[in-house]
C-alpha cells in the first residue's frame, strides 16, 4: 500500500493552515463589509484571495458566506470575480445563504457593462440549487437575447446548466428550442457552438423519454443542419470546429458527391497545427468512406503524413495521444505502412508506453520486404538497459516469426539470445523458441542444439522454466541429457513454487518415459510421489490420473499424454475482430488509448447516444456507421489499387499542393431506390471551388464489395419498388425493439438464397448494414461469426399511421441460404415491406424461394 | 466534457483547483497524485492519459507542474492534452515566466483565466489575445534571471550575448518598467534532430522536427510577411521517405509533411514559399514541419569498448563537431551504458581540456561526460578505464552502449530551413519594431550503436 501522499496536512509556509485562521479572516471580512475608506477594495483583494487560496488547497472556508457575500457590494472587477468563485463553490452547501446572493446577481445581470451582466449569468446559473431555479428563466431568457454575444455564449451554457438543476424547468421554459433558433441563426460562432453542445445534451438525456427530442436529436445530423455548420467552419475556434467535425463523423449523405464535396471542404483541416482537429477531421474521412473501399484507402495514405508530423512534433503527451490512432489504423492496414516503418523505431528518450506503441506497430508492419530491417531493430533493443523494453523486443521478435514464411533468419537471431546470458533474455527467448516449435516442428534440429546447453539453473523465471521442461519432454529422445536433466529438477520439486511448472514437470517425463524407459523409469516413479503428494490440487489430480492410466494400459497413456502433434497454423489473437471494430467505431475518443470500446470502462449515464445494449446479449449494436473490412482482406482485395491510387494522386495533384484527389468508384446502392424522398429544399456548399476534385466515375475500378448492379442476378428479375415510402431515420432503442418483437403477431417467413457473390461481400457484414441503411433500413444489433450470421433490421412507414417493421434476418455464408423472418405493425403493409426489403437485398444477390404468412 | 482542471506542484499541492461539472469527487487531485506518484512497478512512468474508477484523468508535466484534467466522459483524448497545453501556453503568456512561484503567486489569475477558457466543460477560448478583455487580475511578475531557466526560451539565454535574454520571459500584458511597450517580435526557428549511428559509423535514421515559433510584442496586429527559402518544397511524392541517393548534396530543402496556426494566410505560399498573417499575441507556432531528407549531423561519434586485460576494459568515446568554426554547442552531455558488472570508473581526459565533467552512475550502470561548450570543427576525446566485479562475456560490444547524445546548437540549424524576411505591415515612417529571427537545433534522440 503506497504512503499517504502529504497534500494539506503539510502547507508550505506561505499557506494558510487551519481553523484559527478562517475565523481571523472572518472577523477582518466583518471589518471591511461596512468600510468605505479609500484602499478598501484593495485590501478585500487580499483578503478575498486568502479566502481562494484556502478554499484551493482544500480548507473548508464554507463558514464565510455571509461575510463573503457582504464584501461583496462593490464595482471592482477583479473583487466580482473572486465572490463569484467563492459562491459558485459553497453555495450547494448553503442553500438558504445562497439565496442572499440572489439579489446582487441578478442586479448584476441587468447591469450596462456585457462582462458584468455575462459574468453574473454565469455565477447565477453555476450555483446548482433546485431551490433558486425560478430565479433563473428570466435572466437566461433575456440572456439569450442580449445584443452582446459573451452574455449569450454564456446564456447557452447556462441553459444547459439550468436543465441539470431541473430538467423540467428547462424544457418547460421552451430553452432548447430557443438555443436551436439561436444555433440556426446566431452571427457570433461560439455562440452558435455552445448551442450545439448545450443541444446535444439535452436532447440525449431526453431521448430516452420523449420521441420528440430524439427526433430532434436525429435533426442535428440532418442535412441542413450539417451543412449549415460545415459552410461556416473556419469561423468557428479550433475546439468548436471539432464539435462540428464530430457531428459530420456522424452523418450519413445521400450520394458519393456527398462525400466529396464534405471531404474536399475539410481537406485543408488535416494542415491543422492542432492535433485534436485533425483527428476529427480523420474519423470524418474515415467514417465517411466505410463504403468505398478505395477512396477509405487512399484516406490512409493522404493522412499518414499529417500524423506523423504531429507526432513528432508535439509534447510528449500529445505525441501519445495521436500514436495511439496511428497504432490503431496500423493495426487496421499493416500493409498501408510497410514502407513507413522507420518512424515506428523507438528513441531512446521516449517513455515507455510509447515504445510500447511502436514496438506493436513494427510487429504489425513487418512483411517480406522488411522483416530483416526490423527485426536487426529489435535485436538492439534486446540488448537495452531497458528491461521491460527489452523483453517486449524479444517478444516482437517472437511475434514476427510466427507470422512469417521465411523463419531461417529470425531462428538463428533467436538463438543468438541465448548465448547473449542475460537472465531475462534467456526467458523471454525460451518462451519463444517453445511456441516457434510448436508452430514450425522442422526447426526443431538446429532449436534443441542450443537449448540442450542452457544449464536449467540459470532459468528462474516460471514461464520460462515450463518451456524448458515442455522442450526437454517434448524432444527428450534428441536431447541426450533430457532425462538426467528432469530427473535433477525433481529433486527440487519441493522449492518449486509454480504450479504450472510442476504440471509441464509431470508431463514432460511421462512424455521421456514413452521414448526412453529404462533412463526415465526412476524420475517417473519419482515424480509421480512428488505429484501425489502435492498439496495443489491440479497438480495432486493430474498425478494421479497419469498413475492410473499407466496402471491400466501403457500405450494408451502414451496415446492420451503424448499423440503425434499437428504444428499449430495459427495462435488465436488476444482481441477479437468485434472489439476492434467497435473501438475503431469509437475512433478519436479513449476507447482507442485504452483499446478498449467505451462500455467497458464508462458508466451508462455517460455513454454516447448509439451505444452497447446487454439487453441483446452478445450481438453487437448495429453501429450507424463501422466498417468490418479486415485490414487482411482490405490489401489483399485492393493490391491493384494500391498503385492505381498513388499514380491517381500524382495526375491530379497541383505543384505543392499535398493534398490528393478524392475519386468516387461506382457505388451504385440507388439502383433500386426506395430511400425516403428528401422534402427539404437542398443546401448546398457556397465554395464549391475545387477543381483538383471532380468526381470520377471510374467505371474501372473494380467493384470489390460486390455492390454494383452486376452483381444482381438477372434472371431473377428485380421486384420492382412497390409505393411504400420508409422513414429515413427512424428511432428505436434496443429494448423497444426487443418488445416489439414479442408483441407483434403479424408476421412473415421467407426462405432464400444468395450468390456467390453476394456471400462474399456478406463476409464483412457492415457492408450490408450500410446498403440497407441506403435504404431506410437500419440495423439495430448483428452478430454471428462465420458462416453464420445474424442481423436484426427495423424501419419505419413515413405516412400515416406511423408503423414499425421489424426484421429477423439469418445467413449462412457457406450453404448460401437466408432466412428472413418479418413483423410489421401495420400488417396490411406487411407485403409491400417485404417486397421492399427483397429488393434492397437482390443486390446481394438475394432470390426469395418461398414464404408463409402468419 | 471537463470535470475538473487543477493544477499540482510536484509534491502534490493544489495550486489551482477548478470544478466545472460537480460529476468527480473532491478528492480527485490526491487520488490522481497517489496513482501517478506509486504507478505499476514495471513502468517508469504513468501514461499521460488513464481511467481509475470510471473518471478518467489526464495530465502534461511542463516545468515542474502537472496540469491535470478529469472527465467520465468518453472525450477527444488529443483534445484534452491540446487543451492542457494550451491552458499552459496561455498561462505563460500572462506570466512571463511559468514556475510553481510565479503559479502560486498568481494563482486568482489563474483563476480567471480557467473560468473564461472553460465553460461547464466546454472550451470556450484558449487565444490569449481574446482572453486579454476577460481577464482583469495583473500579472505578479516573478524575476526570471533568479530562476533556473525552463523551456524552450531558456537556450537562447546561454552563449549568445546579442539575444536580449529575458525578453521572451515578458508578459504579454505586463508594461516594461518604463511604462512603455518595446514593440518587437521574435521568430525562433527550433529543430530536433534525431539521428541514429550504426556501429559502423553510418545513418540508419534521420529526421529534423522543425518548429517556426512566433512571440509578437506589437501593438495593433499589423500584418506580418514571412519568407521562407524559395526552393523549398513538400511531400515527396510517392518515392520511399528514406531514398536518399536522390537528395544529397545540398539543393532544395524538401519537407516531408508540414503543418500551419490557423492565422497563417497560405495564398501566396505555394507561389513564393512566403506566409502572410496577423499573429495573436502570445507565443504560438507558426509552423511545423518534419523533414527526412538527408542532412550533415553536427556530430561524429566514435566509441569503442575493449578488453584490457582480465576484469577490466577500456571505452574511448570520440566526438567530432561537424560545423563551421563560428558556431558554438553548448551543453554538450554523452553517455553510455557499460556492462552490468562494472564497480569502478576511471577517466582521462585530454590534456587541456577544460569545462569537462565525468561520472560513473553506479545505479544505473552508465558513464557520462559534460562538456560546457565545442566550437564548430574541434575534437574531443574521453578515456576511460573500467574495473569488473567477474570475467566478462565473450561479446563485450552487446554488455555496453548505445552512446546518446544531448546538445544545444545556437544559430545552426540542420535542415538548411531559412526565413528570408520578415516585413511587417508599416503604420508609419517611423514605425520600426525590433525583430529577432533566431535558429536553434537541439538533440531529441542522438545516438551512436556500438
Amino acid at each position: 500500500m503506497a504512503p499517504p501522499v502529504h497534500t494539506q496536512r503539510s502547507p508550505s509556509p506561505s499557506q494558510p493552515s487551519g481553523k484559527g485562521e478562517v475565523s481571523d479572516l472572518k472577523m477582518q471580512l466583518r471589518q471591511l463589509a461596512g468600510s468605505r475608506a479609500p484602499g478598501t477594495d484593495d485590501s478585500k483583494r487580499e483578503l478575498f484571495k486568502k479566502v481562494i487560496l484556502s478554499m484551493t488547497i482544500g480548507i473548508d472556508v464554507s463558514s464565510l458566506f455571509s461575510e463573503m457575500v457582504m464584501c461583496s457590494a462593490t464595482s471592482d472587477i477583479v473583487l466580482k470575480k473572486m465572490c463569484y468563485l467563492y459562491v459558485g463553490n459553497y453555495a450547494k452547501g448553503n442553500p438558504e445563504l445562497a439565496l442572499l446572493t440572489i439579489n446582487f446577481l441578478q442586479k448584476d445581470c441587468r447591469d450596462q457593462d456585457p462582462m458584468i451582466r455575462g459574468l453574473a449569468l454565469r455565477c447565477l446559473c453555476s450555483l446548482r440549487l433546485a431551490n433558486l431555479v425560478e430565479y433563473l428563466v428570466g435572466p437566461l431568457g433575456s440572456g439569450l437575447k442580449d445584443n452582446n454575444s459573451y452574455v449569450r455564449m454564456v446564456a447557452a451554457i447556462g441553459v444547459l446548466k439550468l436543465y441539470h438543476i431541473s430538467a423540467a424547468t428547462c424544457v418547460d421554459a421552451d430553452f432548447p428550442s430557443m438555443l436551436k433558433t439561436l444555433m440556426l441563426n446566431d452571427p457570433d460562432a461560439q455562440v452558435v457552438a455552445n448551442c450545439l453542445s448545450a443541444l446535444q445534451e439535452i436532447w440525449s438525456l431526453e431521448a430516452g423519454t420523449s420521441e420528440e427530442a430524439s427526433r430532434e436529436r436525429e435533426a442535428l445530423l440532418s442535412k441542413p443542419v450539417i451543412y449549415y455548420l460545415l459552410n461556416r467552419i473556419k469561423e468557428f475556434s479550433e475546439w468548436a470546429q471539432c464539435l462540428v467535425l464530430d457531428l459530420v463523423a456522424k452523418y450519413i449523405p445521400s450520394d458519393s458527391n456527398e462525400i466529396f464535396d464534405i471531404m474536399n471542404l475539410l481537406e485543408d483541416r488535416l494542415q491543422h497545427a492542432n492535433g485534436a482537429v485533425v483527428l476529427a477531421t480523420i474519423k470524418g474521412f474515415l467514417h465517411l468512406t466505410l463504403s468505398m473501399t478505395d477512396v477509405h484507402q487512399q484516406v490512409y495514405e493522404r493522412i499518414k503524413a499529417p500524423l506523423l508530423t504531429l507526432v513528432s512534433s508535439g509534447s510528449q503527451e500529445q505525441s501519445y495521444a495521436l500514436l495511439s490512432h496511428l497504432h490503431l489504423l496500423v493495426m487496421r492496414a499493416p500493409m498501408l505502412f510497410s514502407l513507413d516503418y522507420k518512424h515506428f523505431y523507438c528513441q531512446y528518450n521516449e517513455p515507455s508506453y510509447v515504445k510500447k506503441l511502436k514496438l506493436e506497430m513494427l510487429t504489425a508492419v513487418a512483411n517480406e520486404s522488411n522483416t530483416y530491417e526490423i527485426v536487426t531493430e529489435l535485436c538492439e533493443y534486446a540488448a537495452n538497459v531497458d528491461v521491460p523494453i527489452a523483453r517486449e523486443s524479444i517478444r516482437a521478435v517472437g511475434k514476427i516469426a510466427l507470422q512469417q514464411y521465411d523463419v531461417n533468419a529470425i531462428v538463428d537471431r533467436l538463438l543468438q539470445f541465448l548465448e547473449m546470458e542475460k537472465d531475462y533474455v534467456t526467458a523471454e527467448t525460451l518462451v519463444l523458441v517453445k511456441d516457434l516449435l510448436r508452430k514450425y516442428p522442422q526447426w526443431s534440429h538446429d532449436c534443441i542444439a542450443v537449448v540442450g546447453n542452457i544449464s536449467s539453473k540459470n532459468v528462474q523465471e516460471p514461464k520460462a522454466k515450463a518451456a524448458l521442461i515442455w522442450m526437454l519432454g517434448e524432444y527428450s529422445q534428441d536431447m541426450l541429457d533430457a532425462p538426467y536433466i528432469l530427473e535433477s529438477l525433481i529433486d527440487n520439486w519441493d522449492d518449486e513454487h509454480s504450479a504450472e511448472v510442476r504440471l509441464h514437470l509431470l508431463t514432460a517425463i511421462l512424455k521421456c518415459f514413452f521414448k526412453r524407459p529404462p533412463e526415465t523409469q526412476k524420475a517417473l516413479g519419482a515424480v509421480l510421489a512428488a505429484g501425489l503428494a502435492d498439496s495443489h490440487q491440479d497438480v495432486h489430480d493430474r498425478a494421479l490420473f497419469y498413475y492410473r492410466l499407466l496402471q491400466y494400459n501403457v500405450s494408451v497413456a502414451e496415446r492420451v499424454v503424448n499423440p503425434p502433434k499437428q504444428a499449430v497454423s495459427v495462435f488465436p489473437d488476444t482481441q477479437s475482430s468485434e472489439i476492434r471494430d467497435r473501438i475503431f467505431d469509437e475512433f478519436n475518443s479513449l476507447s482507442v488509448i485504452y483499446q478498449k470500446p467505451s462500455y467497458m470502462f464508462t458508466d451508462k449515464e455517460h455513454r454516447g447516444s448509439f451505444e452497447f445494449s446487454e439487453d441483446l446479449g452478445s450481438l453487437s449494436v448495429g453501429v450507424e456507421s463501422a466498417d468490418n473490412i479486415s485490414p487482411a482482406q482490405r490489401v489483399e482485395a485492393s493490391d491493384n489499387d494500391l498503385l492505381l491510387s498513388t499514380s491517381e494522386e500524382e495526375e491530379s495533384r497541383g505543384p505543392s499542393n499535398n493534398g490528393s484527389a478524392y475519386s468516387a468508384p461506382i457505388y451504385d446502392g440507388s439502383s433500386i431506390s426506395v430511400v425516403a424522398s428528401q422534402t427539404q429544399s437542398e443546401p448546398t456548399f457556397q465554395n464549391r471551388a475545387f477543381p483538383a476534385y471532380a468526381l470520377q466515375s471510374n467505371l474501372a475500378i473494380d467493384d470489390l464489395l460486390g455492390l454494383g448492379p452486376q452483381v444482381a442476378p438477372a434472371p431473377a428479375p428485380a421486384p420492382s419498388p412497390p409505393p411504400l415510402n420508409l422513414n429515413a431515420r427512424p428511432v428505436l432503442d434496443p429494448s423497444t425493439f426487443q418488445r416489439k418483437w414479442r408483441q407483434v403477431s403479424a408476421s412473415l417467413s421467407q426462405e432464400g438464397v444468395i450468390t456467390s457473390e453476394g456471400t462474399a461481400a456478406l463476409m464483412t457484414p457492415q457492408v450490408l448494414l450500410r446498403h440497407m441503411q441506403g435504404h431506410s433500413i437500419h440495423c439495430i444489433a448483428s452478430g454471428g461469426q462465420p458462416p453464420n450470421f445474424k442481423f436484426f433490421f427495423y424501419a419505419q412507414k413515413a405516412e400515416e399511421p406511423v408503423a414499425f417493421y421489424l426484421v429477423e434476418c439469418l445467413i449462412n455464408t457457406s450453404s448460401a441460404k437466408a432466412q428472413i423472418e418479418i413483423k410489421a405493425e401495420d400488417q396490411s403493409t406487411i407485403h409491400a415491406f417485404s417486397v421492399v426489403f427483397q429488393s434492397a437485398l437482390s443486390t446481394f444477390g438475394y432470390q426469395n424461394l418461398g414464404e408463409s404468412l402468419v | 466534457m471537463i470535470s475538473q482542471i487543477f493544477v499540482l506542484s510536484l509534491r502534490g499541492d493544489n495550486i489551482v483547483f477548478r470544478d466545472y461539472r460537480g460529476d468527480v469527487p473532491k478528492g480527485s487531485a490526491e487520488i490522481f497524485f497517489r496513482k501517478v506518484k506509486f504507478w505499476k512497478e514495471d513502468e517508469e512512468e504513468a501514461p499521460p492519459v488513464f481511467n481509475l474508477d470510471g473518471v478518467n484523468y489526464f495530465h502534461v508535466k511542463v516545468a515542474g507542474l502537472l496540469f491535470v484534467s478529469t472527465t467520465r466522459v468518453n472525450v477527444s483524448p488529443s483534445l484534452v492534452l491540446e487543451l492542457l497545453q494550451r491552458i499552459v501556453r496561455v498561462t505563460k503568456d500572462y506570466l512571463g515566466v511559468l514556475n510553481e512561484d510565479s503559479l502560486r503567486k498568481n494563482f486568482v489569475l489563474v483563476y480567471e483565466l480557467l473560468d473564461e477558457v472553460i465553460d461547464f466543460g466546454y472550451v470556450q477560448t484558449t487565444s490569449t489575445e481574446l482572453l486579454k478583455s476577460y481577464v482583469f487580475n495583473e500579472p505578479i511578475v516573478v524575476d526570471a534571471a533568479r530562476l533556473p531557466s525552463l523551456g524552450p526560451a531558456a537556450m537562447f539565454m546561454q552563449g549568445t550575448k546579442k539575444m536580449p535574454g529575458t525578453a521572451v520571459t515578458k508578459s504579454v500584458v505586463a508594461n516594461e518598467p518604463g511604462g512603455r511597450k518595446r514593440e518587437e517580435i521574435f521568430v525562433d526557428i527550433i529543430e530536433k534532430i534525431s539521428v541514429t549511428f550504426s556501429s559502423s559509423g553510418y545513418i540508419l535514421t534521420s529526421e529534423i522536427d522543425g518548429t517556426i515559433q512566433m512571440k509578437s510584442y506589437l501593438t495593433g496586429n499589423p500584418e506580418i510577411r514571412l519568407a521562407l527559402n524559395e526552393d523549398l518544397s513538400i511531400g515527396r511524392d510517392g518515392r520511399s521517405i528514406y531514398d536518399y541517393s536522390s537528395s544529397a548534396g545540398g539543393g532544395a530543402v524538401i519537407l516531408d509533411d508540414c503543418n500551419f496556426h490557423e492565422s497563417v494566410h497560405l495564398d501566396s505560399f505555394d507561389i513564393d514559399r512566403t506566409l502572410n498573417l496577423v499573429p495573436p499575441d502570445g507565443e504560438f507556432p507558426v509552423m511545423n514541419y518534419r523533414m527526412t531528407q538527408e542532412f550533415k549531423p553536427p556530430f561524429r561519434i566514435n566509441a569503442l569498448i575493449e578488453e584490457a586485460g582480465s576484469f577490466r576494459a577500456e571505452v574511448t568515446l570520440k566526438i567530432r563537431a561537424d560545423f563551421s568554426s563560428n558556431i558554438t554547442a553548448n551543453t554538450i552531455l554523452v553517455q553510455m551504458p557499460v556492462p552490468s558488472y562494472t564497480n569502478r570508473v576511471s577517466f582521462e581526459l585530454e590534456p587541456g581540456a577544460v569545462g569537462n565533467t565525468t561520472d560513473f552512475r553506479e545505479a544505473n550502470k552508465r558513464i557520462e561526460w559534460g562538456l560546457k561548450k565545442i566550437v564548430g570543427g574541434s575534437e574531443h576525446t574521453l578515456r576511460a578505464k573500467l574495473t569488473f566485479s567477474q570475467e566478462p562475456h565473450a561479446n563485450l560490444m552487446k554488455e555496453a552502449g548505445p552512446v546518446s547524445m544531448t546538445f544545444t546548437i545556437p544559430m545552426y540549424n540542420a535542415s538548411r530551413l531559412q526565413v528570408k524576411y520578415l516585413q511587417i505591415a508599416k503604420k508609419s515612417k517611423t514605425y520600426n519594431p525590433y525583430r529577432w529571427v533566431r535558429y536553434v537545433t537541439q538533440a531529441n534522440s542522438y545516438v551512436a550503436r556500438i
